[in-house]
């Protein structure tokens, strides 16, 4: 790992070199709105908002939302 | 090479999200499920029709439970492996470890106790259903106010830092985030929902035990991301304090 640095000891604890912000972005951009999906279905779809109709999703995830702290209904 | 940096913490951190996030299942199963249950209880004694079951309560309360938290920790594993990598070198000297438990201890303050203090979880029978909406949109706007109030309090005590000195610039970041979360505080209507006669004990232990759930996930989360991090990155020193090589001297 080219960043590290180098001649680290137990007594001296190596610290990290930072990661480029252009390193980060491309994968912060695709895998944070993935993420913030997945966040959406668990803790809101089919409360507020439906992307699909009925109550499924809402009555499958109904424990998970309300011990996360999400409003359910 | 960086890019595969990211790429590797970003796995890491969705492993250690998931594996996290069944330790807080086993939290939110032994002790959130049974004041579900209750409030459930209170719910069906109280209700003038009864709605049909779409889900059975058997599922809704393991394999629903389950796809939940899990989703939810993979999701939040995710999305703090990102922060790792902005914030790795950037906050301090510390190592990759001590800025996992640092960044997981901050991401439980700001998107979860933050907004709890002032829309807290609520169990079943807790809310009116014509208020979802509001409710919701309240709630999301909370978690996003006290993120990226920490966000902005991080950066500006990493510009004061030169000239204020780290523990002065600290000081006066943290304030800054208090007093603009309690403004919001302050101005966000409150939101009362509790039904006549609900019993606050219940209430009560209902939100502590959602506490405990976001408070083992984020700890969890911490120490093994911290974990895989500091092995990744530091592989050499790891490899030197490993208690296989030589016996730990803490």
């Amino acid at each position: 790992m080219a960043q590290t640095v180098a001649q680290s000891t137990p007594t001296t604890p190596a610290l990290p070199a930072k990661l480029p912000l252009k390193a980060t972005a491309p994968w912060a951009a695709f895998f944070g709105i993935l993420m913030l999906v997945l966040l959406y279905f668990v803790g809101a779809e089919q409360g507020a908002t439906s992307v699909f109709s009925g109550t499924d999703v809402h009555e499958w995830v109904h424990d998970a939302r309300h011990l996360l702290g999400f409003p359910c209904h | 090479m960086n890019s595969t940096t990211v790429r590797s913490l970003l796995v890491r951190g969705m492993l250690a999200g998931l594996a996290a996030g069944v330790l807080a299942l086993v939290v939110a199963y032994l002790l959130g499920e049974p004041y579900v249950d209750q409030a459930i209880g209170f719910e069906e004694a109280h209700a003038h029709e009864h709605e049909i079951e779409a889900v059975s309560r058997s599922v809704q309360s393991t394999a629903g439970l389950a796809t939940g938290v899990l989703v939810y920790g993979v999701a939040f594993g995710g999305i703090a492996a990102l922060a790792y990598c902005f914030a790795l070198g950037r906050v301090g000297r510390l190592t990759p470890r001590a800025t996992a438990l640092l960044l997981s201890g901050c991401a439980l303050l700001a998107v979860y106790v933050v907004p709890f203090l002032k829309y807290p979880a609520n169990p079943p029978s807790v809310g009116e259903a014509d208020t979802i909406g509001k409710r919701t949109t309240l709630y999301f706007l909370m978690v996003l106010l006290s993120v990226l109030l920490a966000v902005a309090a991080t950066m500006a005590g990493k510009r004061l830092a030169p000239g204020l000195g780290t523990w002065w610039a600290t000081v006066v970041a943290v304030t800054g985030f208090v007093v603009a979360i309690g403004l919001a505080y302050a101005f966000l209507p409150v939101v009362n929902e509790v039904p006549q006669h609900f019993p606050a004990a219940l209430l009560w232990r209902f939100r502590l035990s959602a506490l405990a759930v976001q408070a083992v996930l984020w700890a969890g989360f911490g120490l093994l991301f911290g974990e895989l991090a500091e092995r990744l990155l530091n592989p050499r020193a790891t490899a030197v304090r490993s208690p296989h090589t030589a016996p730990a001297a803490n």
